[in-house]
C-alpha cells in the first residue's frame, strides 16, 4: 500500500490487502475471546516491546544505524514518570499531574535520544553499536549509584497510570487498547514516514552518505533528526512499560533487556516495521512458555536455539523468511495454474506469461 | 429396552458426578525461583528444597494430588511479577512458593495485593517490609529475613570479643541495607560505634577492592562485611594480599560453604570469623542431620550440604502442605480456610519449631556460627549458640520497632 495515497485522497479500503483487514480485525477483536492474561502479558507486552523495537529498526533500517540505547530511552521516559509524578518509595515524586508528566517525560526521552545520536552519528556500523552500548550501560550504573534522584538498586515502585473517563488504563483490556493505538499508531507513522521526503533522503543518506553530502543535504542533521523521532516512539513506549510494570529499577534497563531488543528486532527484520511486532510476539511467547516445553534447567537453550534457527536460515528474521517462503508458494500455485494452460496458449502461440 | 434406558441415564448421571470430582482431585501449586541471571544457581537450590518437601508428602495433601509447576525469574522484580502472573492467571496455581530475593519479595507482596483468592508463601526472600509494612493478607513467610538472621552478633561481638569500634563493607542493596540494620541496631545500642563515614558500599559484582582496602580506617576493631559468593571470595582474597590483619564478622551469606570451600591462603584468616543465619551447616541435631541426609541421598550432584535457600523454600512449602493436610485439600471458598490455617500453623522444621506472627512473618531460631577448622583440613561453621523464636521487632512492640525507620545505609546513625 502507497501510504501517501492515505493522504491525496485516493485510498479506499478495497486497496487494503485482504490479509491485512484480518489482521486489524483480529487485532481489535481479539479481547473478546483472550484470557486476562493474554491480553495483558502477551498482548500488551509485546505491542510495548515492539513498540520499542520499532524505534531500532526505524533507526537500523531506514538509517543504516543500529543503536543498542533505545530501550535506555524508554527507560529515561519510565524513570521520569516516576520521578515527576508520583511514586509510593518516598524518593522524589514531585507529584506533577499526568498530562504534564506524560508530555515532559516523552520529550526529555527524545531529547535524549537526540543527544545520543548527535554523539554517534559521526560514526559508522560497528561502531555505533559499541557507542551506544557504552550509553546504555553507562546509563545502567548511574541510575544504580545514584540515590539522590534515580534511589539507587530498588528504584521506584507504585506508579500508577491515570484513572481516566472512569477507566483505570491498568485494566487489561483499556491498557491493550492504549497499547494498540500507541503501537498502530507509530506503526502507521513509520510506515508514512519512510515514503516521505525526509524518509526517502534518510534511506538514501543510509545506502549513499557521500553523494548525499555532495547534493547539498545535511547528513548530521538528518541522521539527529531521525534519532529525534526514534526518542518518541521509545519514549511513549517507556511510558507504556513503566505503567505496565506499576515500578521501575536498573533492572529494567540492564544489558540483557537491551540485548533483548535487539534480538526482537533482527529475529523479526528489520526491512519493514512489522518485523519488530513480529519479532516481540516469539519473544514474549517464547520467554513465557518455553520453561513449560521444556524441564525448567534447559528451557533458556530453547529460547537461544529457536532465535539461533531463524537467524540461521533467514539473515533478514521472520520477515525475510516469509518472503522467502511466499515466492515458492505462488510458483507452487502459477505452475499447477499454467500446466493447465500451457497446451492453450502454445497454440495461440502467446509468448510465456509476465511474471507480476 | 427400559433397563437399557435406565443403566444409561444411571451411567451418564455416574460420569457427570465423577467428572468435575476429578478435575478437583489435583491442586496446583507454582514455584517460582531464579532459574536464570546471576543467581542461577541458588534458584536451582530452592527448587530442591520444594522437591524435597513435596516428595516428603508424596505429591499428595489433603488427599488431593499436588501439581508443581515452575517459574523463573532472573532476579529483577520486573521478572518475578512477569513469571508469577503467568502462574496465577494463566496457569492457575492456587498456591504459589517463592520468589527468592529481597525486591522480588516486595513486588510479589504488592501482586498478591491483587489477587485475593491465591496464597502466597514466600519462597527465600528476606527483605524486611515484605512482612513488616503494608502486609499483604495472602501473603506468608515462614522463613525468617536479614535483620532476624543477625540476631545475638551483635551483642555476641561486643561482649564476647570486645570489639568497640567497627567498619562496616556491604553490597549496595536492601538485603544487606537489612543485614547491616540488624547486626548494628543491638551492637550499637550496647554502646559500640560504626560511624556512617566508615561504611563502604560497593555494587553487587564489584571486582577491585583495593580503593575500599586502602579507605579503611586503622583505628577500628573489626570490619563487618556483608557481601555474597564471588565478591565475598573477591575481596577476601585481596584483603589478605593487601596484608589486612583485622578481624572480620560475617554477614548470613559472606562465610557460606560456597566462599569457605573456595582455595587460598584466605582460608586462614578467616578462622574464628562470627557470623549468623538461619541455618548451621555443622548443627549437632538429628532434625537438621536427617534433613541433610535427605537432601544428600536426593540430589547427589547438589550442594554438599543443602543452603540457605533449599531450607527456607522447603520450609515454606511445607508450610502449605501441612495447611492443606489441615483442610483436606479444601480451596472451594477461594482458600479463606487454608490462609486461616496457615496463619495458625505452628510446625516442626529441620531447625526447630516455626510459627508465625500477626502479620504472617516468621518466629524462628537463629543460628550463632564462628569459622573453624575441621579435622579433615576443611572449613566449617561451628554452632556457638542458637538464639530461640526470633521474632522480626526483636521482642519489641510493633509501634515501638517502627520508630527505627525503613532500613538504609545510614539507619541505625550509630554515632
Amino acid at each position: 500500500m502507497d501510504a501517501r495515497r492515505l493522504l491525496s485522497g485516493n485510498f479506499s479500503f478495497a486497496d487494503l490487502h485482504p490479509g491485512v483487514l484480518l489482521v486489524i480485525v483480529f487485532l481489535l477483536a481479539y479481547p473478546g475471546f483472550a484470557s486476562d492474561f493474554f491480553v495483558f502479558q502477551i498482548g500488551a507486552y509485546t505491542l510495548i516491546l515492539g513498540t520499542i523495537a520499532l524505534s531500532l529498526m526505524m533507526l537500523g533500517g531506514y538509517g543504516g544505524m543500529v543503536s543498542l540505547a533505545q530501550l535506555t530511552v524508554a527507560g529515561l521516559a519510565g524513570y521520569l514518570v516516576a520521578i515527576v509524578g508520583t511514586n509510593s518509595v518516598g524518593v522524589m515524586g514531585l507529584g506533577w499531574p499526568w498530562w504534564i508528566t506524560v508530555p515532559f517525560a516523552i520529550l526529555a526521552a527524545a531529547v535524549f535520544s537526540a543527544l545520543i545520536g548527535a554523539i554517534s552519528v559521526r560514526t559508522e556500523g560497528i561502531y555505533t553499536i559499541m557507542i551506544t552500548l557504552a550509553i546504555a550501560v553507562a546509563f545502567f550504573y548511574f541510575v544504580r549509584q545514584n540515590y539522590v534522584v534515580f534511589n539507587g538498586f530498588t528504584g521506584f515502585a507504585g506508579i500508577e497510570p491515570p484513572t481516566l473517563f472512569g477507566v483505570y488504563w491498568r485494566d487489561p483490556v483499556p491498557f491493550y487498547y492504549l497499547s494498540l493505538t500507541v503501537a498502530g499508531g507509530f506503526y502507521a507513522a513509520v510506515l508514512y514516514a519512510s515514503r516521505s521526503t525526509f524518509g526517502l533522503s534518510l534511506q538514501a543518506i543510509r545506502d549513499n552518505p557521500r553523494r548525499m553530502r555532495a547534493l547539498g543535504y545535511d547528513v548530521t542533521l538528518h541522521r539527529v533528526f531521525a534519532y529525534f523521532l526514534a526518542g518518541l516512539i521509545a519514549g511513549t513506549a517507556g511510558v507504556l512499560m513503566v505503567w505496565f510494570n506499576g515500578r521501575i529499577s536498573p533492572g529494567s534497563v540492564g544489558v540483557d533487556i537491551v540485548i533483548d531488543i535487539l534480538v526482537i528486532a533482527v529475529v523479526g527484520g528489520m526491512r519493514h516495521p512489522i518485523g519488530p511486532f513480529l519479532g516481540a510476539l516469539v519473544f514474549v511467547l517464547l520467554q513465557n512458555f518455553a520453561i513449560d516445553l521444556i524441564d525448567r534447567e534447559r528451557f533458556n537453550t530453547v529460547i537461544g536455539l529457536a532465535f539461533l534457527l531463524v537467524v540461521l536460515f533467514s539473515p533478514d528474521g521472520l520477515l525475510g523468511l516469509w518472503q522467502r517462503v511466499r515466492p515458492k508458494l505462488r510458483f507452487a500455485r502459477t505452475a499447477r495454474y499454467e500446466a493447465g494452460r500451457a497446451e492453450e496458449r502454445d497454440r495461440q502461440g502467446a509468448g510465456p506469461l509476465e511474471q507480476t | 429396552m427400559r433397563r437399557f434406558t435406565k443403566t444409561t441415564i444411571a451411567a451418564v448421571a455416574a460420569l457427570s458426578l465423577a467428572a468435575p470430582a476429578l478435575a478437583e482431585d489435583t491442586i496446583k501449586m507454582g514455584a517460582l525461583a531464579t532459574l536464570e541471571g546471576a543467581f542461577t544457581v541458588l534458584g536451582e537450590d530452592s527448587m530442591r528444597g520444594v522437591e524435597l518437601a513435596l516428595e516428603e508428602f508424596e505429591y499428595t495433601a489433603g488427599g488431593k494430588k499436588i501439581e508443581l509447576i515452575t517459574g523463573s525469574s532472573d532476579a529483577s522484580p520486573d521478572s518475578a511479577i512477569r513469571a508469577a502472573r503467568k502462574l496465577v492467571e494463566q496457569d492457575g496455581v492456587q498456591i504459589l512458593v517463592g520468589p527468592l530475593s529481597g525486591s522480588e519479595g516486595l513486588a510479589v507482596k504488592d501482586y498478591a495485593k491483587t489477587q485475593p483468592e491465591v496464597t502466597f508463601v514466600n519462597g527465600s526472600s528476606a527483605a524486611q517490609d515484605t512482612t513488616l509494612r503494608n502486609p499483604s493478607d495472602n501473603f506468608f513467610r515462614f522463613s525468617t529475613e536479614g535483620a532476624q538472621w543477625m540476631a545475638g552478633l551483635g551483642e555476641y561481638v561486643y561482649n564476647e570479643k570486645g570489639y568497640r569500634n567497627i567498619a562496616v563493607l556491604a553490597e549496595d542493596y536492601s538485603f544487606p541495607y537489612t543485614q547491616v540494620f540488624g547486626f548494628l541496631e543491638p551492637f550499637c545500642r550496647l554502646g559500640g560505634k560504626a560511624p556512617v563515614d566508615a561504611r563502604f558500599w560497593v555494587p553487587i559484582g564489584n571486582k577491585d577492592y583495593s580503593s575500599v582496602i586502602a579507605a579503611l580506617p586503622d583505628d577500628v576493631d573489626a570490619i563487618y562485611v556483608a557481601l555474597g559468593g564471588a565478591d565475598a571470595v573477591n575481596f577476601l582474597t585481596q584483603y589478605e594480599q593487601a596484608g589486612g590483619d583485622l578481624p572480620l564478622i560475617g554477614g548470613s551469606i559472606t562465610v557460606d560453604q560456597t566462599v569457605l570451600g573456595s582455595k587460598g591462603r584466605t582460608r586462614d584468616f578467616i578462622i574464628g570469623t562470627p557470623s549468623a543465619g538461619p541455618i548451621s551447616d555443622t548443627w549437632d541435631d538429628p532434625r537438621w542431620s536427617a534433613f541433610v541426609e535427605a537432601y544428600k541421598a536426593k540430589f547427589p550432584d547438589g550442594f554438599p550440604s543443602p543452603s540457605l535457600f533449599a531450607h527456607a523454600y522447603y520450609i515454606n512449602t511445607k508450610a502449605a502442605l501441612l495447611a492443606l493436610n489441615e483442610v483436606d485439600g479444601d480451596l472451594s471458598d477461594g482458600g479463606v480456610k487454608l490462609r486461616e490455617a496457615l496463619a495458625n500453623l505452628e510446625f516442626e522444621t529441620p531447625t526447630g519449631m516455626v510459627k508465625l506472627d500477626e502479620r504472617r512473618q516468621a518466629v524462628a531460631d537463629i543460628f550463632l556460627t564462628e569459622v573453624i577448622e575441621g579435622p579433615d583440613g576443611n572449613l566449617l561453621n561451628k554452632t556457638i549458640k542458637v538464639i530461640p523464636q526470633v521474632d522480626q521487632t526483636f521482642g519489641l512492640s510493633y509501634d515501638d520497632f517502627l520508630q527505627y525507620g525503613q532500613v538504609s545505609r545510614e539507619n541505625p546513625s550509630c554515632e
